[in-house]
């Protein structure tokens, strides 16, 4: 009997049009960086290099903060908030109208499959700039005090796991408090932000307001020290986080951190089980689990671990690994080689303390950086694979017998960003919900986001919340 | 790839202690885990954006014809009407044969006859509505003489309606008792079990009324009479996917499922048969554990089958109406 085997369904790269370089978007245009020099970026799928940008060096940097500077002075901030708002519903509306190629160009630059760029990254990204757009001229009721005043200028520094949604996240609330900004992207996926660049043209935003530097961390270093900066938002890696809070410590600069996590997604015996598959699978399998708050350590209580693993195995097979273009792709390609090599090691590493490793038959494409779905079973709390993030598809599976114990549990890791909790029980999720220290807890449910909702972690997760009027706040004097 | 059935787990007579009495009816179908409003039909909505086209696309369109229970239950119904349907049913492409046809005809009792008649010497079956469909209220007897009647006159299949007032009060031992009364009074012919889902209220009835339809013996459970709206859906089918799945597993006993009822375009069709794939996997493929009760959906499935053969569309003229 033949089995129904999806055929090929490549979205078409057609739409999209790589320039073989690409400048630095500094005062509203395109230009060359100052001491010229360059790097690749590459599709992690086939390795294939797909353009070559600027490395924005310290004089870079600095053209690009006095351009924010007098824009902040002579234009946006003396722009009544109404007419800031039409340019961010400006730039919201032309988002969604090139959303199929911004989503193409994601999945080419990033690895992530097509059917989560455009249906997870591009309609958030185009939802932030709308409902920052709608806060534009009504500052004064978000709850912040009556008359609240810009910062200034914000260097924002983002990753590489959701580049346009991260750049819309740091974008839109900056914007529409009044602040001017310059952005970094992170090195491995600049593409989409010298898309938006261009986007920023097409809206006639008054030069200056947005500026993009691409670069690796020595550019994102010299933009959060450099002195005309009012205001420091960064996403990404703990180590980093804690190397510019030292940075920048003392200083008059207003900070906002969203760092690592290690979230627990907790699953009690009466959880509906098919549904908690499901968003065991969101949780970390999601954008190859390259999620600051993916849920990479499995809670469950011991009654029901065996049957739901078999349920948690089944499905995994069905999961469908390679080209990130293909619309059925669940599974794309790692970002980059390191990041590879970190998930490797870390994996190594559990096998080598004891856990048992498991993944789904699935084949891995020749060409490109890819990692099976994986499970560990059989890891307790002193594992690595427990306590440090992996940032990859790799699931740490704990059990627990009491709901202390799985409270106890989820809350002794250094992190603190996000947790998930599964039960029929209204009066458990509302126990679990006030003793969980993380940012976010979902309730059967995971990795669900919406823009009026404030995101941010406990501890070594971060602080400062973006979303929602607290991600306001974060760009206002109050 | 797909999802593959792991060897069962044990028997269905281990699961006799389950039927014994009405308080171990309840305590076991409440005893089923919940299901997830938000979650099961977010599932079912990320399952219909895969992309199912050229050589999947085919695959899957041939073997939608071959799962669709043709159906006509009208008052109007006339032996003429009926025996188009079944000419239909034969060869539902005169056109092209290769065509497959449908699993079967789905009639009204009296019927039956004329539809046995009129498919004589083909593989096509001849399915009836019983037990005093849609509402089913009737007196037990009658609604058995009604399946008797039908089995008597050919039927190789029946659909029932369960008693839903009974279900939804809680006398769960009454509905168990009365499918199983059913499927004797079935004989040789298969059993579908109609939960109709569109006035079972909650996902979580709809697994536990799965359950009940398993645990007394249905051959198939099937979504709706089509005389309720809503009928079938994709999350509602999920659920119940998801049950014979794992009666399965428990039991070693596949029972199939009927989506029927408000499927009308090709298109809704393969994302059923996505979702049949990707829940229960290859066993579940087949016309023998997979239906789509519907009547205008064959059109379309033939529609769209030209329409990849020539690469153009043919008006709706060129398709016959019955």
């Amino acid at each position: 009997m033949p089995t129904f085997e999806y055929a090929p369904a490549p979205e078409s790269s057609a739409i999209v049009d790589i320039q073989p370089s690409y400048g630095l978007f500094i005062d509203g245009e395109m230009v060359d960086p100052i001491d010229g020099s360059r790097f690749k970026t590459v599709n992690p799928a086939t390795e294939e290099v797909l353009s070559e940008v600027a490395a924005a060096g310290p004089r870079d940097v600095d053209r690009a903060v006095t351009a924010a500077r007098a824009a902040y002075q002579s234009t946006w901030s003396q722009l009544p908030g109404r007419e800031r708002g039409k340019y961010l519903f400006r730039l919201a509306r032309l988002v969604q109208e090139r959303a199929r190629e911004l989503a193409v160009l994601e999945s080419i630059d990033n690895g992530k499959p097509i059917r989560e760029s455009r249906d997870v990254d591009l309609p958030l990204v185009a939802a932030h700039f709308f409902y920052y757009a709608g806060w534009a001229d009504k500052l004064g009721y978000a709850g912040v005090g009556p008359d609240p005043r810009p910062l200034g200028v914000a260097a924002q520094v983002i990753p590489w796991n959701f580049p346009l949604l991260m750049l819309a996240w740091k974008i839109a609330p900056a914007l529409a408090a009044g602040n001017t900004v310059v952005l970094k992207p992170a090195e491995t996926t600049p593409l989409t932000a010298l898309a938006f660049a261009d986007i920023c043209r097409q809206a006639d935003l008054p030069p200056g307001v947005a500026n993009i530097l691409t670069g690796a961390g020595e550019t994102g270093q010299a933009l959060v020290e450099h002195p005309g900066v009012d205001k420091v938002a960064f996403t990404g890696s703990t180590e980093v986080g804690r190397a510019i809070a030292r940075s920048v410590a003392g200083s008059r600069k207003k900070v906002t951190l969203e760092l690592g996590g290690k979230a627990a997604n907790v699953v009690f015996d009466d959880a509906p089980i098919d549904q908690a598959v499901e968003g065991i699978v969101n949780g970390i399998f999601f954008n190859q689990g390259h999620v600051c708050c993916a849920g990479s350590r499995l809670l469950v209580q011991e009654s029901i671990a065996d049957e739901l693993l078999d349920r948690l195995k089944r499905r995994l097979a069905t999961l469908r690994l390679g080209d990130p273009l293909d619309k059925n792709t669940d599974i794309g390609a790692i970002n980059s080689s390191a990041q590879l090599d970190r998930i490797r090691e870390l994996s190594h590493a559990g096998e080598l303390e004891g856990a048992e490793r498991w993944s789904p038959p699935c084949d891995l494409p020749d060409r490109g950086w890819w990692f099976p779905p994986t499970v560990f079973t059989g890891v307790t709390q002193a594992h690595r694979i427990a306590r440090e993030e992996i940032f990859g598809p790799v699931l740490s599976v704990l059990t627990f017998r009491t709901p202390a114990e799985a409270l106890e549990k989820a809350n002794n890791t250094p992190y603190g960003l996000s947790a998930g909790v599964w039960t029929d029980k209204g009066s458990r999720i509302l126990w679990m919900a006030q003793r969980l220290r993380a940012g976010v807890v979902w309730a059967n449910t995971f990795n669900r986001f919406d823009p009026t909702s404030p995101f941010g972690g406990y501890k070594e997760s971060g602080y400062g919340r973006e979303g929602g009027r607290h991600g306001l706040e974060a760009y206002l004097d109050v | 790839m797909t999802a593959t059935a792991p060897s069962p787990t044990g028997t269905v007579e281990d699961l006799a202690d389950a039927v014994a009495s009405t308080s171990t009816l309840r305590r076991f179908l409440h005893g089923l885990p919940g299901v997830d409003q938000v979650g099961v039909e977010a599932r079912a909505a990320g399952l219909a954006t895969r992309s199912v086209k050229t050589t999947a696309k085919q695959f899957a369109l041939d073997l939608a014809v071959r799962m669709v229970d043709l159906t006509t239950l009208e008052g109007q119904d006339t032996p003429g009407k009926v025996r188009a349907l079944c000419a239909k049913g034969r060869r539902p492409d005169p056109t092209d044969p290769s065509c497959p046809a449908v699993a079967a005809i789905c009639v009204y009792g009296d019927m039956v006859e004329t539809a046995v008649d009129a498919l004589d010497g083909s593989d096509v079956k001849v399915a009836a509505v019983a037990t005093a469909f849609p509402s089913g209220r009737a007196p037990l007897d009658i609604k058995l003489e009604d399946v008797r009647a039908a089995v008597d006159a050919g039927a190789d299949e029946i659909d029932m309606v369960i008693d839903r007032g009974a279900f939804l009060a809680g006398r769960y031992l009454d509905v168990h008792d009365e499918i199983v009364a059913t499927k004797e009074a079935c004989g040789d012919a298969h059993l579908k079990v109609i939960l109709e889902t569109g006035e079972l209220a909650t996902y979580d009835n709809v697994r536990r009324a799965s359950w009940l339809a398993m645990l007394a013996g249905a051959d198939v459970i099937k979504t709706s009479t089509g005389k309720v709206s809503p009928a079938a859906t994709l999350p509602v089918t999920l659920v119940m996917l998801e049950a014979v799945r794992d009666f399965r597993g428990q039991t070693g006993r596949l029972v199939g499922v009927k989506a029927a009822g408000g499927i009308r375009a090709a298109k809704d069709a393969v994302r059923y048969l996505v979702m049949v794939n990707e829940t229960c996997g290859d066993d579940w493929l087949t016309p023998d554990a997979f239906r789509f009760g519907a009547s205008s959906l064959l059109n379309d499935l033939l529609m769209q089958r030209q329409k990849l053969a020539t690469g153009r569309y043919a008006g709706p003229d060129y398709f016959t109406l019955d």
